[in-house]
C-alpha cells in the first residue's frame, strides 16, 4: 500500500524552475534514496513535501490524505491539509537542535507544548508531563543516549546532536520519516552513527525518504532509488537497476564521480 | 554641608532612578513591539514603522523631551482659538500640559523604545531559519516557535548592545532636568544658586558610577547564567 504518493510536483523560484513535474510512490515500510548532483533540486523536493516551501502545482498525498493540492485555495481547506502535514518527520542537515534545552528538553518541547491544549491537561498535569519524558526517554534511549539525556546541544558531538535531533522527529511519531543529507554536516568518523541508527530504523519498518550522498549506505539501505537531474527524476527503480547498472546517461556519468 | 547635600542629592537620584526604571519597564517591550512592525511583512506599517524610528533616532533627546512637554499644550491652545470648529478641534482643544515627570517618561519610552526596536531587530534577524523550520516541522506554531524557543536566544545576543544602551539611558535622565525635572542634576545645580557652591554639582558623577557599577555586574551575572547553552 503507498503511503507517499507525489503527482507531477513543479515548483518555481521566480523565473527558474527547479521541479519539473515530478511524480513517484512510496509502500509503506519502504526506504527510498533520492541521490542526485548539488542543484538537481532533491532538497528542494523534500522540503515540498515537508511544507517548508510550496510547491508551484501538482499534488501530495500521506497515507491517502492530501497535504498538498495546488487546485485548493479555499483558507480553511488548505489548514487541514496543513495539519495531515504532522504526519512527516524532518531530520535537518545542520540538526537545528533548540541550543538552550538539553537533548531531552529538545525531544519534550513540542510535545510539551502541543498537550496544553489537551482538556484534560490542567488536571493531569503531572501525569501528563512524566509520560511525555517517559515517551522521549524512550526514544532516546533508542539512538543510544540514554546518558546524555540533560546534556546541552553544545556539550555534545555533531552525531550526537543528529541523533537527538532523530529522536525528536521519531517523538512525533510520522508516518514517513525525511532525512536531507542527515551526514553532510558531519566528520566523517561521525558519520557511522547515524547511518548505523537509519539502518535500525529501516529494520524496524520504518517508512523513510533519505536525500544522501552516501551511495554505499544508500545501495545498502533503500528498496527504491531516484535519481534526480536538473529538476527530473531521470531515473528510478531498485538499488540495482539504479546504482549498479544504470541506464541513463546521466546516471552513469553522475555515479563515476563517486568511484574516484 | 556634605551629609546635606548628599541627602538632597539622593532625594534627587530617587527620581533620576524611577524615570530609568519606568522608562525601561515601558520601552522594553514597546521596543519588541515596534521591531516587529518594522519587520513586517505588510509594507505600510513596515514604512511607518522605518519612518518613526528614523524621525526618533535623527533628532535630539533634549528637543523631543521639550516637544512632549510644551507640544500638547500650544496644540490646545491653537484648537481653541482656530477659526475651524468641529469635533476634531474641540478634541484637540483639550489637550493640556502634562505634569513634568509624565512628559519626560513618554519622551524617554518612545525614544528608548525605537533605539531597543533596532537591537531586538537585528537580534531576531540573527537567528538561523532552521530553527523556526524545525519548530514548523515539529507543529509549533510561529509565536511557540518565538516565544519557546527564538527569544532566549535572541536575548543572549542582545545583552551587549542592551547593556551600553541601557547604560546610556542611565545617564540620558539627566536631560530631563531641560524640562524642570527635579532629578539629581537639578539637585546638584541648586546648590550653586543657594549656598554658591559648585562640588554637589560635580559630587552627581559618583551616584552614576556607582549605578552603572551596579549595572556592570548585573549583566555580567546574566551572560554566565546564559552561558549554559551557545548560539
Amino acid at each position: 500500500m503507498s503511503i507517499l504518493e507525489v503527482r507531477d510536483l513543479k515548483k518555481n523560484f521566480g523565473e527558474t524552475q527547479v521541479l519539473k513535474g515530478i511524480s513517484f510512490s512510496l509502500d509503506k515500510g519502504k526506504v527510498l534514496s533520492v541521490i542526485g548532483s548539488s542543484g538537481s533540486g532533491k532538497t528542494t523536493l523534500l522540503r515540498c513535501i515537508n511544507g517548508l516551501e510550496t510547491a508551484t502545482s501538482g499534488v501530495i498525498e500521506v497515507n491517502g490524505s492530501k497535504v498538498f493540492d495546488s487546485s485548493v485555495t479555499d483558507k480553511k481547506e488548505l489548514k487541514a491539509l496543513k495539519g495531515n502535514q504532522q504526519n512527516i518527520g524532518l531530520v535537518f542537515q545542520q540538526f537545528n537542535l533548540f541550543p538552550q534545552y538539553t537533548a531531552l528538553g529538545n525531544v519534550t518541547l513540542a510535545m510539551k507544548l502541543a498537550a496544553k491544549k489537551r482538556p484534560d491537561y490542567k488536571k493531569n498535569k503531572k501525569a501528563i508531563l512524566e509520560d511525555i519524558d517517559k515517551t522521549a526517554k524512550a526514544y532516546l534511549d533508542k539512538v543510544g543516549l540514554s546518558d546524555k539525556l540533560g546534556n546541552y546541544p553544545c556539550e555534545l558531538s555533531g552525531g550526537q546532536q543528529q541523533r537527538v535531533s532523530i529522536a525528536r522527529a521519531l517523538a512525533m511519531n510520522p508516518q514517513i520519516l525525511f532525512f536531507d543529507e542527515p551526514t553532510s554536516a558531519l566528520d566523517p568518523e561521525l558519520t557511522g552513527e547515524i547511518l548505523k541508527t537509519i539502518r535500525q530504523l529501516a529494520d524496524e519498518k520504518m517508512t523513510m525518504v533519505i536525500v544522501t550522498h552516501e551511495m554505499n549506505f544508500a545501495k545498502d539501505v533503500s528498496d527504491q532509488i531516484i535519481f534526480m537531474d536538473n529538476g527530473i527524476i531521470a531515473e528510478a527503480g531498485t538499488p540495482e537497476e539504479v546504482l549498479i547498472n544504470p541506464k541513463n546517461p546521466r546516471t552513469q556519468a553522475f555515479l563515476r564521480t563517486y568511484e574516484k | 554641608m556634605f551629609w546635606t547635600v548628599t541627602a538632597s542629592l539622593l532625594e534627587g537620584f530617587g527620581v533620576t532612578l524611577k524615570l530609568f526604571g519606568l522608562t525601561l519597564l515601558f520601552s522594553l517591550p514597546l521596543g519588541l513591539i515596534i521591531s516587529f512592525g518594522s519587520m513586517s511583512k505588510f509594507k505600510p506599517l513596515k514604512w511607518l514603522t522605518k519612518t518613526v524610528v528614523w524621525i526618533i533616532r535623527g533628532t535630539p533627546l533634549m528637543l523631543q523631551l521639550i516637544i512632549v512637554y510644551y507640544g500638547p499644550g500650544l496644540l490646545g491652545v491653537w484648537a481653541s482659538e482656530t477659526a475651524v470648529q468641529n469635533s476634531f478641534t474641540a478634541w484637540l482643544a483639550g489637550f493640556t500640559v502634562m505634569d513634568r515627570f509624565t512628559a519626560a517618561l513618554v519622551a524617554f519610552v518612545i525614544n528608548y523604545a525605537c533605539y531597543f526596536s533596532e537591537i531586538y531587530r537585528g537580534g531576531i534577524e540573527s537567528i538561523s531559519k532552521g530553527q523556526y523550520e524545525a519548530c514548523q516541522v515539529l507543529g509549533m506554531s510561529r509565536s511557540q516557535a518565538f516565544f519557546h524557543v527564538v527569544l532566549l536566544q535572541v536575548i543572549k545576543r542582545i545583552i551587549a548592545p542592551m547593556s551600553n544602551e541601557i547604560m546610556t539611558l542611565v545617564k540620558d535622565t539627566s536631560l530631563a532636568r531641560i524640562i524642570a525635572v527635579y532629578e539629581i542634576i537639578w539637585s546638584g545645580e541648586a546648590f550653586i544658586k543657594t549656598d554658591g557652591l559648585l562640588w554637589p554639582l560635580f559630587y552627581t558623577g559618583a551616584f552614576y558610577l556607582v549605578c552603572c557599577g551596579l549595572l556592570t555586574v548585573l549583566f555580567n551575572k546574566l551572560e554566565k547564567k546564559l552561558s549554559y547553552f551557545s548560539v
